[in-house]
Formats: structure tokens, sequence, C-alpha cells
């Protein structure tokens, strides 16, 4: 008994001299074969369900094959990894590849929607679309006729009157919230979140009954402008609150023991500290009401021809797409579709922006400055 | 921050301190000035008027709301179905709009939550730096497409290519009772509107559950996985655990926007006012879609049926919404998990 034990250690005390490669193993490392086995259950599931789809049932619908590729793929990544390298392993590359295909799902998701609608709309898009409006644009008429600018007006008097309104008011929440408080801080947080998820349809009827139905205002563009502030409020208060948090206490410790008192402290201290993130939450802010819908057909109306006067009907960019493609005519259809891509450009540039601006690092541009202002001296020194 | 001003020494009766001599010390008192109480009080006014607003947005609903409700009774308003609101009996109530709204929501989380979630574990554990940066974009977004384009999309582009999945669900998996259909014609489903709305909740369900996923312990992780953890062990052992909380918490954020979803399930479906348990076939609807598609139909009273069904779903977001947002914080305290 002891000897076998003794002949069965002896081999590696034989070893020693001659060294092991040292050959750093990293556990996320991804070798050929790792590619191998990857391509060839992609190419094998893809495959097995092109035949068993169309050449064997004659099942029809794209996202079937989709979803089934998906599910065939992850059975045979599943059983191919589990004989190479045993079940633990093939079980987390599996929720890998589960896990990323998710994140694939969402990012191609985002792509159809916008490529969509970017080949469905683009024909219009042109000079004459951005300059005229629809007030002499008859049923028979070809889609090139007539424009949207109107509806582009429309919807940045809407907008912008919005912000006027909405901005301070969640920007001050953001303010009392984390720099005032007290006891009802919290109570106020909750409203706010709660008003976050406030459905879009839920203000615009809230604004109809007490600005439109009210008998001497009507139907206007203010009126869409009242209830876009409602939804622009608690996302703005939300990204500000958190810009706020943000800023140092120390800075504010500092400000009050110079003897500043509370409201030059807020005004001069925190807010500048925050003003690109608050300039960034604004401008996400307009990115997400830019494009309601629901509140502004129960609130301004709508109008074919150009009209500048908020007091009045007016038409909006999300109005105009919700209508005319609601139309038969396929013309109206087709403008439905172009003016939802100038909607989904506008989202666009306001995100850029609010991209952009938040990139910015905070006291960046007073350095630029700064340095600016000093190179002169230096050299002449 | 309130007391950031707060005593240093005891506020005295001497009202004349602050101009008193060099060598008494100054008078520190945690009596706010006027301008500080001005600026406190001004912005307290705008906090609790953010709470008088959402107050008076139900009341006012509910006012315009009354002739409805008491026409039949406000129970009868909530059991029966239909839009009659112009004869000499009118029947109208949001019962299968209610049915509708949830079925559409359920719909849209069982599409939505799986992939929300999957997204934030693939951000937070797999992605490297970069990848992560360009995701987390990429959700930011997916939330600010607005709703009608999405609904355009559904029903131009996704429409047509479903349909064939939701035959072969009707055909093969007859034999779960919502999978079956009545009839042939399956555009305008409560399962396409489902799935739109399934996309559309994704970002705030993804970045509500990163934030969660983030904040479990880094110690107990690297402790999985120097115990020999694979990744998905120390995901299912470590992650998912923590974030319980937070996850169902998002999961009930994600109904709550999903049920006031209103323009892209408006494109989408054909309306319906029976209850039926079938999701596949034509024919749905939701309290918000109903609201668009039918306002200014109905007469005086149709209007205040209409308000009545934005009051009921106001109430029904707004206990979701505060349900789920109370779980959330609570689980990113670290109160439970």
């Amino acid at each position: 008994m002891s000897t076998t034990t003794l002949e069965r250690q002896s081999p590696p005390q034989a070893e020693p001299p001659a060294p092991r490669p040292l050959t750093r193993r990293r556990p996320r490392q991804f070798t050929p074969t790792d590619l191998v086995v990857l391509l060839g259950s992609a190419l094998a599931s893809i495959s097995l369900v092109w035949v068993v789809f169309y050449q064997l049932t004659l099942l029809a619908g794209a996202s079937g094959f989709v979803i089934c590729t998906l599910a065939t793929f992850l059975v045979v990544y599943y059983l191919a990894n589990r004989s190479l390298f045993g079940n633990m392993a093939a079980i987390n590359r599996v929720i890998a590849a589960l896990v990323s295909s998710c994140a694939a799902v969402v990012v191609f998701g985002l792509a159809l929607v916008v490529g969509f609608l970017a080949t469905k709309g683009y024909h219009l898009i042109g000079w004459h679309f951005f300059t005229h409006d629809q007030s002499r644009v008859l049923q028979s008429s070809p889609a090139s006729a007539g424009g949207i600018s109107h509806a582009i007006i429309g919807t940045l008097e809407q907008v912008g009157i919005a912000v006027l309104i909405g901005a301070p008011a969640g920007i001050i929440t953001a303010i009392f919230i984390n720099e005032v408080g007290g006891r009802i801080t919290a109570l106020v947080r909750t409203v706010v979140t709660a008003m976050s998820a406030l459905p879009t349809i839920v203000a615009g009827l809230f604004i109809y009954v007490l600005w439109v139905s009210d008998t001497h205002h009507g139907f206007s563009g203010f009126a869409g402008s009242l209830a876009l502030a409602i939804m622009l409020l608690p996302n703005i208060h939300r990204t500000t609150e958190e810009v706020l948090k943000v800023v140092h206490g120390s800075l504010r410790e500092a400000s009050m023991a110079l003897g500043a008192p509370h409201w030059r402290t807020v005004w001069s201290v925190v807010l500048p500290t925050a003003r690109t993130g608050i300039v960034t939450a604004v401008l996400l802010g307009i990115a997400r009401v830019v494009g309601e819908t629901a509140p502004l057909i129960v609130t301004i109306f709508g109008a074919t021809y150009m009209e500048t006067n908020p007091l009045h009907t007016q038409e909006a960019l999300p109005l105009f797409v919700w209508q005319s493609y609601r139309l038969p005519n396929a013309a109206d259809i087709q403008r439905a579709f172009s003016a939802g891509l100038v909607l989904v450009g506008l989202v666009l540039i306001l995100f850029t922006a609010a991209r952009l601006i938040a990139s910015i690092r905070p006291g960046f541009t007073n350095r630029m400055v700064e340095r600016f202002k000093r190179t002169p001296k230096e050299a002449s020194a | 921050m309130s007391d950031v001003t707060g005593t240093l020494l005891p506020p005295s009766g001497d009202p004349s301190g602050p101009g008193g001599d060099a060598a008494s010390p100054r008078l520190v008192t945690s009596e706010h000035r006027l301008d500080d109480r001005l600026f406190r009080g001004a912005t307290k006014t705008i906090g609790v008027g953010v709470f008088v607003l959402l107050f008076l947005i139900g009341l006012f609903l509910f006012i315009g709301a009354l002739p409805a409700f008491d026409k039949n009774g406000p129970i009868a308003f909530l059991t029966t179905s239909g839009f009659n609101t112009l004869g000499a009996h009118p029947v109208f109530g949001v019962a299968s709009m209610l049915f509708w709204t949830v079925v559409i929501a359920v719909i849209a989380a069982c599409v939505g939550v799986p992939i929300a979630i999957g997204t934030a574990l693939f951000i937070v554990e797999f992605a490297p730096a970069r990848l992560r940066r360009v995701l987390i974009t990429v959700i930011d977004l997916l939330a600010v497409v607005p709703s009608i384009i999405f609904g355009l999309w559904g029903l131009v582009m996704l429409e047509p290519r479903i349909v064939g999945f939701e035959q072969f669900l009707s055909v093969h998996l007859k034999f779960i009772p919502f999978f079956r259909v009545t009839s042939s014609v399956f555009d305008g489903s409560a399962f396409i509107a489902g799935v739109v709305v399934g996309l559309m909740i994704v970002p705030i369900v993804t970045s509500i559950t990163r934030e969660i996923f983030a904040l479990a312990p880094q110690g107990e992780r690297e402790a999985a996985l120097a115990l020999g953890a694979t990744k998905a062990s120390m995901i299912r052992a470590v992650v998912l655990p923590f974030g319980r909380g937070g996850m169902i918490g998002a999961i009930m954020l994600g109904l709550g926007r999903a049920m006031g979803e209103t323009v892209a399930v408006a494109t989408i479906i054909s309306v319906t006012l029976s209850i039926d348990p079938n999701i596949l076939q034509n024919g749905a609807n939701s309290i918000a879609a109903f609201i668009v598609l039918r306002f200014g139909t109905g007469g005086s009273l149709g209007l205040a049926a209409l308000l009545g069904a934005g009051f009921v779903l106001f109430c029904f977001t707004l206990l979701v919404n505060l349900a789920a947002s109370f779980i959330v914080n609570r689980s990113r305290t670290g109160a439970s998990a």
C-alpha cells in the first residue's frame, strides 16, 4: 500500500529540474478556441433555424426567426462549451452570452427605430419642408406640397414657454430639497418622484379642466406649454438634485464661514459650481418633453396654418405626426414620417448638446480663461 | 444643510450684540437673517407648491368627472364596460379599459424587464469601461425617443414581422389559455402593444437596476471570486440577492410607466370594449389610449367619463409608483435586501 503511494508520488519528484514555462494565466482570456466555439455555435444555430423556418415549416416572420435563433444559439453554445470545458464554465459562458445579447437587443432596437424612421422619412426633408405650412395643401396635393414650418414654430414656442415655467420650478424644488431642507423634504421628494411617473395624458387632462374647458380660454399653445411644464418639472428636478448633491460640502461651509447669508451661498457658490450640470438637466428635460404627444392632443387642438401667437390654437411637431398618420392619404402618412424624422433629429440634437455640456468638467472654462489671461503677462515678464 | 448656521454661542437677550466692542466675542444667533428667511420661505413655498400641484391634478380630474360618477354611481363606473354616453340610457365604465391596461403593462414587463435586467448586469459586470459608457448613453437615448415614434415603428415595421410569431404561439401554445384565439386577425393586439411598450420601459428599469447592482458590496464579490466562483455564480450568489428589493421596485416603476403609456399604445391597438383573455388577436384597450382616441366624442357626459377614466388611471399609477419608489429607496439605503 505504502509503496504504491510512493510510486505515485515519484514522477513529480523527478520532474522539478525542468522548469515549467511561466505563462501568465488570465481567467478572462479569450482564446482562439473560444472564438471558434462562439462562431461555430452561431453558425450552427442560424443554419438549423433557417432550415426549420424557411425550408421545412414555412413559418414566416422575421421576429420569430430572431427569437428562435437566439434560443438555439444559447443551447448549442452551452452544449459545445460543456463538452470542452465542463458544466460550470459552460453555464458561465452562456450567462455571459445571454446578458450581452440583452444589451445587443437594446442597441439593435434603438437602431431599428431610428433607422426605420430615417428610411421612411428622408424623402421630404429639404428647405421647402421647413419653410412652408399646410394651409394651401389640398387632399389631392402630392406629399411634397407644403411643409411643417407651422409645427416647428409651434413646438419651439410651446417648449420655450414650458421651460420658462418648468425649469425654475424644478431647479428651486431641487434647491429646497438639497440646500434648505426641513421636515417636509422627504415628502416633497416622494411627490416629485411620483410626478415624474405621472401619465402624460393625465397632465394634459388636468390642464384641459383647469385652463381649456374654462369658458374664456379655449385650446391654445399656452395650454400645451402648461401641460409640458408639468412634465418638465420633475425631470429637471431629478437631474438637478443629483448635480447639487455632488457639490462639495466644504464649499458651502467656506462660504458660510466667510459670513455669507444662505441665499448668497446658494446663488454664488452652489449654483455656479453646478452650472454645467444644471444646463444638462434642462436640456435633457427638454429632450424628454419635446416629443410628448398625449398632453398636446387635449390642449392645443392643432392648426394647418402658421400661428405665432401662443394664446391661439397652434400646431406642434408631435401632434402633426399623430394627426397626419391617421389620415387615409398616402401623402399625409409620408408627411407624418418626415415630420417624425425632424422630431427625432431635434431630440438627438438636444441630447447630444446635453452630453457635450455634461462632459465639460466644472471649472474647465474658468481655467481656460485664466491661462489665456496669464500667458501674455508671463511672456512679458 | 440647515444647521450650518447653527449656534456657536447661545443667543443673548441683548439685541445690540453685533455692534459690540472688539473684546467681547461676536454674537452668533441661530436666527436666520431676514433675507435668508425670505429665501428659505420662497423655496419652501415652491416645494410645497409641487405637493399642492399633484393634489390639484387629482382634485380637478375628480371634479370634472363628477357628472359621470353621479350618473350610474362610482361603483358601476368601475365595474361596467362600455362608452355609450349619448343615448337615453348611457352605459359606460372603465372595467375593460382597466383590464387591458393591466394586461398590456404585464406583457410589457414580461418582455422588457428580463432584457433590462440583462442589460444592467452586462453594464455592471461584463462590459469593459468604454463599452459601458456607450451603452449608458444608448439607454439614455432610448429614453428620450418620443413615444409617437415608437408607435409608428410598432405599427409599420414591427407589426407585419411579428404577426407570424403570434400565429406560431396561438397554434403551438394553445394550452395556455390566453394564447388561444377566436379570430384569425392578429393585427392591433395587446401583444404587439405590449412588446413595443416593453422596449419603452427598458431605459427606466435598466438605469435603476444598474445603480442597485453597482451598489453590491465589492468585498463580497471578491470573496466569492476568490473562493473559486465563476462570474455567473458570483452574480447569483452576491449581486442578485443584494439587488432583489431594488429589482422589485424597478419592475413596479416599469409597470407604472407602461400603464401610463398613451400614444404608442393608441397608435397600435384596435379598440375593443369587451374583456376577453385573448392577447394575441385583434382588439385591445388602455385607459390612456382610449382617452386620446375618444377625446371630443360622446358629448359632455362622454368628456366627464373620460376624465373619470383619467382619474382612475391617476390613482392607479400613483399608488404603483409610490409603492415602487418606497421599495427602491429602502433598498438603496440598505435597509433591506
